[in-house]
């Protein structure tokens, strides 16, 4: 009896051992989703053990960190064309969507004091609208004072899947952003003030007095920063809240998008949030170390089942349930 | 006799023996010595080497592409379709300009002070200011950065920069250097300015170094014929310490043509050419730093293609810093 029990408690304490010592999931790339992939990992160690180690190194180098196989995922926040994928032979899939707003710093102007529309914030990161009691500003924003000071437009210095969504959208809205900047991740600014990363964003425009940026939602909160609204696809008033981000992401048409290739730039939709950002995993479809792969898919899935809620509590919006049955049916191009 | 003889005979062919041991093994270990100083020095320049074969080979691709357009074009885009246009005229002027305002205001600023120091100063202070400027250098750049971003930029913006302009607002040439059309925390000048602070030390703590080096007999004889400080300085001290000041100038520009941090922090990264010096722009090492992360291809190349081209500028900087130098010793000696 004695002895089965101490065979029985060298077991427990080896099982418990191993799920101690079981391999960290490695990942990289995007800096967007990295608050909810953390949280989501501090949840799942807590259930499975299993931690995650992310590197928040922006999407570019995440694509390269992935591409040289020193981790199991890469994170991008721009989805990747077929060609890409079938080079390098990834399999991608959508994991969380956000919305990107613009805020700015204007004497006794708090959040959604201003509104915009998407072809004023174009002018205005092509330098065509220089003063904030513009014309074009101030038939938006009828009752508003505005001061006649210069806009300071504030935007990435580094390569940003947030700069790419952004672009994107303008370029969607304004014909003229389009020929003259076009969409990506690192374009040519006719203007403004380079600051790296979201958090550099906003505090420069903490900093300086007359300026706009663009950031995640999340930088915006947290930051205390006055966002502005935006006039949508539709032509209606909307407010950056969970639920018009939640309409914007719905409008998505996922079922056709091959690969899951789709930008969510200026919905269609009366509530929709026009300013859109999706991120995206990419792992191996014939992964070398099948292990690894199969920890990552494990947390992956976990997340989609568990996460939802923990996303929204960050503003981020969950991806529908009927994405997820296709992310989920995509997996099975994945080798086990 | 023969008995003593003998043994001193014997004496001397063991003392002479041991004599050949020690020497050999001093051969030995002075051939090791030197072997290894040499090997240490060889190293540096191997690395030199190496470093700008690895330069060469990451630019290559750029090189290619752009040819010698890549020094004379204004524009970076590194995701035009169909090709990217990257130029780095831009970050190259970002760097002299940057560079010369620097100089312009830590040259005068830390001599006068190693001045103050050396000639002027009341022995009580003497030591703290010493201290604190040396204090001054040890500081690591991305503070300065933060202070710059946080309390130097706003300061300039918002309460000194507005009265420049305004001042100059009437006076040709002046009013297109100090134009007033975007005032904004992040500039080329405040840049210039974090940057004159952080050589300053380099300056004085050399210039004071040469100047105490002045044999005290040549200030008392020119002293006591009744010339005065400035007279002192400029006929005594400065000509016979000039070469060591002019390598203390040089370090500093070394520095401040390689600073990447804390101009990162607050030039505003724009790949624009402005007349003013209060509008943002980029140096070479900035534009690295914020872009290289995520950059790739063609893009990356050019990164590189700007670090060699970094390179080049700074040796060019020194070597004819060099020059003038010799120039200047030959003169002095005929």
């Amino acid at each position: 009896m004695k002895f089965s029990s101490l065979i029985a408690a060298g077991f427990a304490l080896a099982a418990s051992v191993s799920v101690a010592f079981a391999e960290d999931i490695s990942g990289a790339g995007a800096t967007f989703p990295y608050p909810i992939y953390s949280k989501w990992a501090d949840a799942y160690k807590k259930v499975s053990g299993v931690g995650l180690n992310y590197q928040s190194i922006g999407s570019g180098a995440g694509r390269k960190q992935i591409q040289a196989k020193t981790v199991t995922f890469g994170a991008t926040d721009i989805p990747q064309k077929e060609e890409y994928l079938n080079t390098n032979g990834f399999v991608q899939f959508p994991m969380v969507m956000g919305g990107i707003v613009a805020i700015v710093n204007l004497e006794g102007v708090a959040g959604g004091d201003l509104v915009l529309d998407g072809d004023t914030l174009a002018n205005i990161y092509l330098g065509k609208v220089k003063t904030w009691d513009d014309a074009a500003i101030a038939k938006l924003n009828p009752k508003s004072k505005l001061p006649s000071l210069p806009i300071i437009v504030i935007r990435r210095s580094d390569g940003s899947g947030t700069t790419f969504n952004f672009t994107t959208y303008l370029s969607k809205v304004s014909p003229d952003f389009q020929k003259n900047v076009g969409a990506g991740e690192a374009v040519e600014w006719p203007v403004g003030i380079g600051a790296a990363g979201n958090a550099g964003v906003a505090a420069n425009v903490m900093q300086t007095k007359g300026s706009i940026g663009y950031v995640e939602y999340a930088y915006a909160t947290q930051n205390s920063l006055a966002w502005t609204d935006m006039v949508n696809a539709a032509g209606k008033h909307v407010k950056p809240t969970l639920a018009s981000f939640k309409a914007a992401a719905a409008k998505g048409d996922w079922a056709n998008a091959k690969n899951f290739y789709l930008i969510l730039a200026n919905s269609p939709g009366e509530d929709s949030w026009p300013m859109m950002a999706t991120t995206f995993i990419l792992m191996y479809a014939q992964p070398a170390d099948t292990a690894a792969s199969n920890a990552a898919l494990k947390y992956f899935d976990w997340a989609y089942s568990n996460g939802g809620k923990m996303a929204e509590d960050l503003d981020y919006v969950p991806m529908p349930d009927s994405v997820i049955a296709q992310v989920r049916s995509a997996w099975k191009g994945i080798a086990k | 006799m023969t008995t003593i003889s003998e043994s001193s005979k014997k004496l001397d062919m063991a003392l002479s023996k041991d004599r050949a041991r020690v020497l050999k093994s001093l051969v030995l270990s002075d051939k090791l010595f030197s072997f290894a100083t040499r090997a240490a020095a060889y190293a540096v320049l191997i690395l030199l080497a190496g470093i700008i074969i690895s330069l060469i080979v990451g630019a290559w691709p750029a090189m290619k592409a752009f040819g010698f357009e890549f020094l004379v074009t204004r524009r970076w885009a590194p995701q035009l379709e169909p090709e990217p246009v990257l130029g780095a005229l831009a970050p190259i002027y970002g760097t002299l300009v940057s560079s010369f305002i620097a100089m312009l205001i830590a040259v005068p600023f830390g001599l006068g002070i190693a001045i103050f120091l050396t000639e002027l100063c009341p022995h009580s202070i003497r030591r703290p200011i010493r201290l604190a400027i040396e204090l001054l250098a040890g500081i690591p750049s991305i503070i300065y950065g933060m202070w710059g971003f946080f309390v130097l930029g706003p300061f300039l913006a918002n309460y000194i920069e507005p009265s420049i302009v305004s001042a100059v607002a009437n006076i040709p040439v002046l009013n297109s250097i100090f134009s007033g059309e975007m005032v904004s925390n992040l500039s080329l000048f405040n840049a210039s300015l974090i940057l004159a602070i952080m050589i300053l030390p380099f300056i004085t703590a050399i210039a004071v170094d040469v100047f105490s080096t002045v044999p005290p007999v040549l200030k008392e004889a020119a002293y006591g014929i009744g010339c005065t400080t400035w007279e002192v300085v400029n006929n005594v001290v400065l000509p016979f310490t000039r070469v060591g000041v002019v390598g203390g100038v040089m370090l500093a520009l070394g520095r401040a043509l390689g600073e990447t941090m804390a101009v990162t922090f607050i030039i505003g990264n724009s790949f624009k050419i402005s007349g003013s010096i209060f509008a943002p722009s980029t140096t070479i090492s900035a534009a690295i730093a914020s872009e290289f992360a995520e950059s790739e291809g063609l893009h990356q190349s050019a990164l590189i293609l700007l670090g060699l081209l970094l390179f080049v500028l700074t040796f060019i900087v020194l070597a004819s810093a060099r020059f003038m130098l010799m120039r200047l010793e030959k003169r002095a000696g005929a």
